[in-house]
């Protein structure tokens, strides 16, 4: 359209391809030879093996998958459960309190993940609340980290929702609860897979926060591969990079069908 | 009352878990070692070169990535939406799937890109390139992760322009220089500079990055806050820091709110 030669079409499609190569698809790429890389001096690796990856599935690195797998589920769950309830809350309150909650749930958004975690060890390391050392504190820096992600998607739904339904539904007579979980609740169904789908992203390679505050029991994916690489063993690192992109995807196909699902209901 | 009696558990969630932590950094950028309340910390912390050389790096960094990325994502979100070629599907569900990726993947696909035994490295002689312990590096890095982010917005902003408009234009003698400036580009700008603003903010917070190229003399405000508390156990000066930073982006953010207000919604799924 905004190209009418064929040789301008041409020349802007091979920069296209040149700047693509280089930024999205040369570091994906890298990481994938990396993992299957046994010794890598030239230009492509001199020899590839499958030991990395074997060890990534096992031992300590499928542990640290397992922990990050876990740490993403309960703390999108939970996020998805606050953000929903806090945006259906939000919508319901005065004009007011609705723009402060508003403010309020999107603030974790502009602080750097590293101070929730400074914060989050200067509260919970002292009485009343003694966090520090164990998992919870870890699962709630995520949570922290997910929720304005969730209540923002949710409440935009929310937003744009039809209020004609559920005023129907309740004028037909249906109890208020009826109301949110036959009515409110599945229109939001898409939105709240969708917020799933992201914050189970932001979860599983989360950095920041969490190589501030785990413990020695609850070391997550990105933790293990922080440690990998500044031991220099970079290929084995790679190797857990991959297994955690697989998590993922995986994840997020997943979600992607449940949510497709409930919006052709 | 009752409704706003529903809101308490999400909200205390949020008090307890954020607000009240947060309140705390900032008490205890207050309280010396040994208990004193004053400004001695601050006095302290802002004084040394250190913190100076980190708050210019991490607001030049920041700036210089998000131009980096508004020029490359607004060229690759062009050729998408106005030169499609085959195969332009696949290339924008891949970035798609690049947005659900940690930043730390890309510092860690630079050493074996750009490090010294690296591909470049190794296709054009030994030295060819050596960049990547320098802030040259976490620049380079942070504008290959961040371009879809940017990127995506405009290609929504551009796929909604009219067609007919653009041909209107053409048809009237524009070239398609002035077709870019005089259309397309004014249409997008709200959304550009949504993109952008949001951009700054996530650069400026950029720490998986950071800390995975490892440069000794690249410290940005979040790796400081981070050295200080885990490194040297420095609470008070970490706070301190920490402080500045959340001022810092929390205006940028004040701004992105009060300039977009619409929108909200489809601007933090842009930022994750």
């Amino acid at each position: 359209m905004l190209l009418w030669t064929r040789r301008s079409r041409i020349i802007a499609i091979a920069l296209f391809a040149a700047l693509f190569a280089v930024v999205v698809v040369a570091p994906l790429a890298m990481i994938a030879l990396a993992a299957v890389a046994g010794s890598w001096n030239g230009v492509l690796p001199s020899e590839l093996t499958g030991t990395h990856l074997a060890e990534a599935v096992r031992g300590d690195a499928v542990a640290a998958a397992v922990v990050s797998a876990q740490t993403a589920v309960i703390a999108t769950l939970t996020a998805v459960v606050l953000g929903t309830w806090l945006a259906l809350g939000a919508a319901a309150a005065p004009p007011p309190v609705r723009r402060f909650l508003d403010a309020a749930a999107h603030l974790p958004l502009a602080v750097p993940s590293v101070v929730v975690g400074l914060g989050l060890l200067v509260a919970f390391s002292r009485a009343p609340l003694l966090l520090n050392g164990t998992r919870w504190i870890v699962l709630v820096a995520h949570l922290v980290i997910v929720l304005p992600f969730t209540f923002s998607v949710v409440s935009a739904a929310q937003r744009r929702a039809d209020p004609v339904l559920a005023a129907v539904a309740e004028s037909l007579g249906a109890s208020p609860a009826r109301v949110l979980w036959r009515v409110r609740l599945p229109v939001l169904l898409p939105a709240m897979s969708a917020s799933a789908s992201l914050g189970l992203a932001l979860s599983m390679g989360e950095v920041g926060a969490t190589i501030m505050l785990y413990p020695p029991d609850w070391r997550t994916l990105p933790v293990s591969v922080f440690t990998l690489t500044d031991r220099g063993q970079v290929f084995a690192a790679s190797a857990s990079t991959a297994v955690l992109l697989g998590i993922t995807l995986a994840g997020l196909l997943l979600l992607g069908r449940l949510g497709k699902r409930s919006s052709e209901r | 009352m009752r409704r706003l009696l529903w809101l308490l558990p999400p909200v205390a969630v949020l008090v307890v878990f954020f607000g009240y932590p947060l309140a705390l950094v900032l008490h205890q950028s207050f309280v010396s070692d040994d208990g004193v309340v004053g400004l001695a910390n601050w006095h302290e912390v802002l004084a040394s070169a250190e913190f100076r050389r980190a708050l210019v790096r991490t607001v030049l960094l920041a700036v210089a990535a998000t131009a980096g990325c508004l020029v490359l994502g607004v060229f690759l979100a062009l050729v998408i939406a106005f030169a499609p070629f085959p195969g332009v599907r696949a290339v924008s569900r891949l970035v798609d799937v690049v947005l659900a990726f940690p930043s730390f993947l890309i510092a860690l696909a630079f050493t074996f890109l750009y490090g010294s035994a690296g591909v470049v490295n190794a296709a054009l002689g030994a030295g060819a390139v050596d960049f990547l312990y320098s802030p040259w590096g976490v620049l380079l890095a942070e504008i290959t992760f961040y371009t879809p982010f940017v990127m995506r917005p405009a290609l929504a902003a551009f796929t909604q322009i009219p067609g007919a408009q653009l041909d209107v234009a053409a048809s009237l003698g524009a070239s398609p220089w002035r077709v870019l400036r005089q259309v397309v580009l004014p249409d997008a700008l709200p959304a550009l500079a949504s993109g952008a603003c949001l951009t700054l903010l996530l650069c400026m917070n950029e720490f998986g990055i950071v800390l995975f190229v490892g440069a000794k003399d690249v410290i940005t405000l979040p790796m400081l806050v981070y050295t200080k508390a885990i490194v040297t156990f420095d609470y008070p000066a970490a706070c301190v820091v920490a402080v500045v930073n959340v001022v810092f982006s929390g205006a940028l953010y004040a701004l992105h709110r009060r300039v977009f207000a619409k929108g909200e919604g489809r601007a933090a799924v842009d930022a994750a």
